[in-house]
Parts: C-alpha cells; sequence; structure tokens
C-alpha cells in the first residue's frame, strides 16, 4: 500500500476495496460490515441501515444537485436491499461564504426528494468550516428503511439468474464530466439521478423476489458485476449489443477515453432475477418511467469464476475488469 | 432521417459487425494462400487496445498474429525521466503540468499521483494550451510542462511553445521527452532474431507526418506497411490489405486511413515542430533500450525554456533498468507473448507494474492482463 491516501483509493474500483480491506475491515470488522451489501441488514432481517456522503462537484449538475443526490444516494441502498427508506439523518459542512440562496435550493431539492421516498430526516448536524476547508458544501446522509421482502443477497446469485439493468448506462457520470469539461455537444445529457424506491416497490408488489439490486453508483456497472462475480463466486457473462448506452454517453466516452460501463449511475440499477421471473420483471420496470430502457445483458455461467466476461457482437469475448486508477473525480 | 452530423458518426459504421464479418471471410480466404505463418506489428498502442478490446486476435486465422508494438509513449519512458517528473513537481515553488496517462506510471519514488498526495501540485490536461491559463492564474509560481507523446501531440506542444516565446511569458517552462515512431521500428528489425514480417502504421501519427516516413521500410527492410485508422474496420482492412501485399508478391508503403492520411502530412505543424525542437542525440526506451535519434528536444536559441537545462542539479541522468525478469524486449520483437512472461499477472500488475508493457492500457501486457485473452 502507498504510504500516503491517493484520489484513487475512492474510485470504487480495485483500489477502493483494497483500502476498505486492509484499513477499515482490519480495524473493525465484523460480520454485518463483511457482508458488503449496499445497506447493512440488521434487527433479524427486519432493517436496512447505510450512510453515504456526498461531495460533488460541481453540486448544481444537468438533472440534479447535491441535495438531490444526497437523498437518493442514501434511499438508494435501502431500496437495494428490498427496504422502504423511512428515517433519514443529514449533516451538513458548509464552506464559510457559501451563498445562502444556494443552500435553500439545496434544502428544496432534499424536501421534494424525501417527498417521494416517504421519507423524513429526523436528525440533524450542521458544521461551518473555514474558506478552504471543504469546498462549498458536503453533505452526509444515514438512513433505515423497512425490509419488505427479506433475503436480497449479493451473495446469493447463481445460474438460475439472469442480469438485468434498469435503463440506459453511464448517464450520471458522462453528465459531470461533460459539465464539468464544458464540452456542449450532449446538451441534452442529464445525470440520471432518481430515488428507486418507487419502482422497487412496483416490483416486490408485482411479486417479483430479486436475487440482488445494486445501483450503479461509483465504479458503474463494472463495478456491480465484478463484485457479484466475486461474492457469488459466479461468471457473469455480458452480451455487449444488448447494453443500452444512450448516443451522447457514446460519444463522450469517444472523446475522453472511457467505457460506459465504468461511468457513475445514480438512477440506474442491476438486478439479478430467477430466469422465470425475467420477462414479468421487465414488464413492471418498463411500464415506469425510470425503467422504460430496462434490459436483460447477460446470464450466470461458471466459464470464469468471479470474473464478468463481454461477449461482442465480432464473436470475440473479453473481460471486463473492474476499474483502476483515477475516474472522474468527486462524482458523488 | 436526420443527415446532420453528430458525435455518432465518430464511431458507428467502423464498428459494423456486418463489414468486420465479412473482412474475417476474406482474409481467412487470402491467409489460406499464405505458404508461411505472417507476424504482423501494430506499432501504435492505440491499435493494440483496439485489437484486444474488440478481440480482434481471437478473429485471425491461425497463421496470422499480431505482435503487439512499442507505440505508447508512457510505457516506453525510462525510469530516470519518470523521476524527473516526480522531482521537479515536488520543487516547492512549481507546478507540474502534464497530460493524464502520466499519472499513474511509477518511477523509483512513486508516480505523479502519489506525488500529489504528499502535497505537489500536479495538474492534468487534456490540451497543453489549459498550461496558459493555469500560469495566469499562478504568477508567482513556475509552470513546467511535461511532454510526453509521439508526433501527434508533438505539434501541440510546439504551439505552446510558440505562444509562450511570442506572449512573453515568463513562469512556463518545459521538459521534453517527445518521441518519434520510425527510429524504434529501425531498432527492432535491427535484431536478426526479430519476427516482424510486416506493419499496421500509426494513425493520428501519420496524419501529421505523412506515410512518406515509412518508405524505407519495403525499401531497405523488405517489410510491407499499412497505415491504418484505430476503429476495428480500419485494424481488419488493414490486416487485408498486408495479406494481399504478401501473396501477390509486393512489398510498399498502403494507406487504409485515407480519410485523414496524406503522403506528405500537416507540412505546417511539421515546420512549426522543426522551428522549436530537434532530434536528440538519443534517447533510452523502456523495454528496447538506447535508439539515436528517436527523441526531440528544444532547440539552443530556447534553452531558457528548458528545464531538463535549468533543473539539471537535481535531475538524475544515470538509467534505471526494469525487473530482470521482465521480458517487454522479446515481446515488443515478437519473441514472446505476455503470458510467458514468469510475473505476468502475479507480481506485474497494471497497479503495480514491474515493466514497461504493463504500464497503460495501451501496452501489450496490459491489455492481456486487463481484457483476457479469451481463445
Ligand atoms: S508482465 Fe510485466 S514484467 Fe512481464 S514482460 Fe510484461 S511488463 Fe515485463
Amino acid at each position: 500500500m502507498n504510504q500516503t491516501i491517493q484520489l484513487a483509493d475512492g474510485n470504487g474500483g480495485e483500489e477502493n476495496n483494497k483500502l476498505i480491506n486492509a484499513i477499515f475491515f482490519e480495524a473493525y470488522g465484523n460480520d454485518i460490515l463483511r457482508k458488503n451489501e449496499d445497506a447493512a441488514v440488521i434487527e433479524e432481517g427486519t432493517l436496512a441501515f447505510t450512510t453515504d456522503s456526498f461531495t460533488i462537484s460541481p453540486i448544481f449538475f444537468s438533472g440534479g444537485d447535491i441535495g438531490k443526490i444526497s437523498i437518493c444516494g442514501t434511499c438508494n441502498d435501502l431500496a437495494m436491499m428490498g427496504a422502504k427508506p423511512t428515517y433519514l439523518t443529514c449533516a451538513v459542512m458548509i464552506e464559510e461564504g457559501f451563498a445562502m440562496d444556494d443552500l435553500k435550493r439545496i434544502t428544496a431539492s432534499i424536501k421534494t426528494e424525501l417527498a417521494k421516498n416517504g421519507a423524513q430526516i429526523v436528525s440533524g448536524d450542521t458544521k461551518i468550516v473555514p474558506k478552504g476547508s471543504v469546498d462549498k458544501i458536503f453533505i452526509n446522509t444515514s438512513g433505515v428503511g423497512k425490509i419488505a421482502h427479506k433475503g436480497i443477497s449479493s451473495n446469493n446469485i447463481s445460474e438460475n439468474d439472469v442480469i438485468i439493468v434498469s435503463g440506459d448506462i453511464g448517464r450520471h457520470g458522462a453528465a459531470i464530466f461533460a459539465n464539468r469539461e464544458g464540452i456542449d455537444i450532449s446538451t441534452t445529457l442529464q445525470s440520471d439521478c432518481a430515488s428507486l424506491w418507487p419502482v422497487v416497490e412496483k416490483l416486490l408488489s408485482g411479486g417479483i423476489t430479486p436475487t440482488a439490486m445494486r445501483d450503479a453508483t461509483r465504479g458503474g456497472v463494472a463495478a456491480v458485476l465484478n463484485e457479484w462475480s466475486k461474492q457469488s463466486k459466479i461468471c457473469i457473462e455480458i452480451d455487449e449489443v444488448t447494453v443500452p448506452i444512450c448516443d451522447e454517453v457514446k460519444g463522450i466516452c469517444e472523446l475522453l477515453g472511457f467505457e460506459a460501463y465504468n461511468l457513475a449511475n445514480e438512477g440506474t440499477f442491476v438486478l439479478a432475477v430467477k430466469k422465470d421471473q425475467a420477462e414479468q420483471a421487465l414488464h413492471i420496470l418498463r411500464a415506469h418511467e425510470l425503467g422504460q430502457n430496462a434490459t436483460i445483458i447477460g446470464e450466470v455461467t461458471q466459464r470464469y469464476t468471479e470474473r464478468v466476461v463481454l461477449r461482442s457482437e465480432y464473436g470475440t469475448s473479453r473481460f471486463l475488469d473492474l476499474p483502476t486508477g483515477e475516474l472522474l473525480p468527486r462524482i458523488c | 432521417m436526420n443527415d446532420k452530423l453528430t458525435d455518432k458518426d465518430l464511431f458507428e459504421g467502423f464498428r459494423d459487425p456486418k463489414v468486420v464479418g465479412y473482412l474475417k471471410e476474406e482474409i481467412d480466404k487470402e491467409a489460406a494462400k499464405l505458404d508461411k505463418p505472417l507476424r504482423l506489428m501494430e506499432v501504435c498502442g492505440g491499435h493494440t487496445h483496439t485489437i484486444m478490446k474488440y478481440g480482434l486476435n481471437q478473429i485471425m486465422p491461425k497463421n496470422i498474429t499480431f505482435i503487439h508494438g512499442p507505440g505508447c509513449p508512457v510505457c516506453v519512458m525510462p525510469k530516470e525521466r519518470i523521476d524527473h517528473a516526480y522531482i521537479l513537481s515536488m520543487q516547492p515553488d512549481v507546478i507540474l503540468v502534464t497530460l493524464g496517462d502520466m499519472i499513474k506510471v511509477p518511477g523509483s519514488n512513486g508516480s505523479l499521483q502519489d506525488a500529489r498526495s504528499k502535497g505537489a501540485d500536479v495538474r492534468f490536461v487534456y490540451s497543453p494550451m489549459d498550461t496558459l491559463g493555469i500560469a495566469a492564474d499562478n504568477p508567482k509560481k513556475k509552470i513546467i510542462f511535461f511532454a510526453i507523446g509521439f508526433e501527434t501531440t508533438t505539434p501541440m506542444t510546439a504551439a505552446l511553445i510558440k505562444q509562450v516565446e511570442n506572449l512573453k511569458i515568463k513562469n512556463i517552462f518545459f521538459h521534453i521527452n517527445h518521441i518519434t515512431v520510425p527510429e524504434p521500428m529501425r531498432a527492432l528489425l535491427a535484431d536478426p532474431a526479430c519476427q516482424i514480417d510486416g506493419f499496421i502504421g500509426p494513425s493520428h501519427v501519420s496524419v501529421i507526418t505523412g506515410s512518406k516516413i515509412y518508405e524505407p521500410f519495403p525499401a531497405e527492410y523488405g517489410k510491407p506497411v499499412v497505415v491504418a485508422g484505430f476503429e476495428p474496420v480500419d485494424v481488419m482492412q488493414s490486416v487485408l490489405m498486408l495479406v494481399k501485399q504478401v501473396n501477390e508478391g509486393r512489398c510498399a508503403v498502403e494507406t487504409e486511413y485515407t480519410r485523414s492520411v496524406t503522403r506528405e502530412g500537416n507540412t505546417t505543424a511539421q515546420n512549426m515542430i522543426d522551428h522549436y525542437l530537434r532530434k536528440r542525440s538519443h534517447f533510452r526506451w523502456r523495454g528496447i533500450g538506447d535508439i539515436p535519434e528517436s527523441a526531440l528536444e528544444l532547440r539552443p536559441e530556447f534553452e531558457h525554456l528548458d528545464a531538463e537545462k535549468i533543473y539539471a542539479d537535481i535531475l538524475p541522468t544515470e538509467s534505471i533498468d526494469d525487473h530482470k525478469l521482465c521480458i517487454c524486449g522479446d515481446i515488443l520483437k515478437g519473441l514472446a507473448k505476455p503470458n510467458d512472461c514468469k510475473v505476468f499477472g502475479t507480481a506485474c500488475k497494471p497497479s503495480s507494474p514491474l515493466g514497461s508493457c504493463m504500464v497503460s492500457s495501451e501496452g501489450a501486457c496490459s491489455a492481456y492482463y486487463k481484457y483476457g485473452n479469451l481463445l
């Protein structure tokens, strides 16, 4: 390990995992933490509990702002465990000199997003720090949710499952990058930032019993699939041609040399669903505004366990690895 | 139909599976006529990336193999020069500006990423011209542009030097590491063990230099060259052109990438480079060794901008070799494949490279590691 912390250590990929294992798990790991799920399942499987911090730059971006994303992020982690978000805490660290109007815009977004989840903030904290100590505003939210469907886990995926994405991938990462770099070939490109509980609720009440769900945030779809393949000791094989990616995201990837699989999403999630429920799950997803582009993108095999394989239209295949190195600094 | 040009037009047609499939059949037909196997070197890392990312090596007939070339500018940079970047960045009054590819490359003390976490001010830019803004915002700092790349990026560096001279900017300096393509090709061919039968020539480099720089290869060495674009269809088409040359008993420089490459290239850019930069007497290439006249430096008239001269006291010149087990040199000559290396994927990984080919995704070892070789 390096002697000092580097930006790449927070990339949601290989270096990030190393840091978590070597430092945090080493110091205070326990059975619940080591499950490495989006949210911890506690109280005999009845509650999900999670936390997330948000340092995104720019704080206002097309498709959202730091307030919206700080509610979506935490609530989505709960939703991915089949839990309805109920109570949240919210801590803000604000840099001296921050504009009051901006703060009001952010709190208004928080309010709107809470309503979509049917959740409330029940405890809060405020710290104001001298100029330069944080960049404008950092937000931490924690939340608990009532588990509506038990047993969702990224450790139980098997060859009976298929892999579904709920929509086209990479929009959040690409939008933030375009915003930051002032690339305007993509004026129509918006972050996919959205609260997922409403669509998850539809799936669960429609009788779908997902094996695993995960929102493909930092590290993108590549990170989710790689973590799943390791946690469940399976090989995930993806048919590249089926993966929905919009033209603007393709264009930005082309210009900047990214892969859409590595770009962050904030309202697109990956599901592992039993084969016999796949059609029904697609049907429910596509009927919802957040799932119109939902698609089956791959299957589970034992060909190369703990690896993800991409099958191309040319009849060739290759590994899809965990993203490494520095991706976009501060996308969430 | 909308006939406005969109970002989609950047890539769409050149990845069409139908076209790739058709070209594969044609290559198969021609390959059946070959009386000995054909080993083709793609000189440029961009092509290595395309071949591995799309798995084009997997759909080649058995008697055609790719040899992955030295064409990734950060991979072939010797460690002592990576150290220069690190040392310069650690100077208290310096902001080091460079291109993103440099960020992870480890030198003997660490990478620029390490330097930054220790407090160094390192900026990664997409365009060298961004250096002007950084210099204007930090008038009290010395801004050192650490210039890397083949002929493709050299004109941008030259354009920045021109601005600095014309505007008499006092706080921008240059550490020049620009390298050139034909010399390492010659160096590889000079080894009698070298297995290369033909070259897929670089795309972007050739836009600047023109295809004329490859004319000595058929003439002096009897090796055909086809200058190819970066997309899968380009690479397939150029393989077909090379096999046809062999079957028809021809040996020439041909251009597949006609949408951008001419024989003469961009002469305005060539002249501008020539005005500010000249050939170095020699340059050490990681994985290959010392190659005469294979890199550029500032002309003596512009010495006052040359960070290598200004900071000569603190910049080491002693060469640092790669790990003893590293076989990058053999890989580059087509004598070995990455998985023949004993430490491939174990001691040597992209996060801790022991040799040049593992440094960036354009290096052969790194591309094998990242994409696998799923035959
Ligand atoms: S795997 Fe590493 S050590 Fe081996 S040849 Fe490649 S770069 Fe060199």
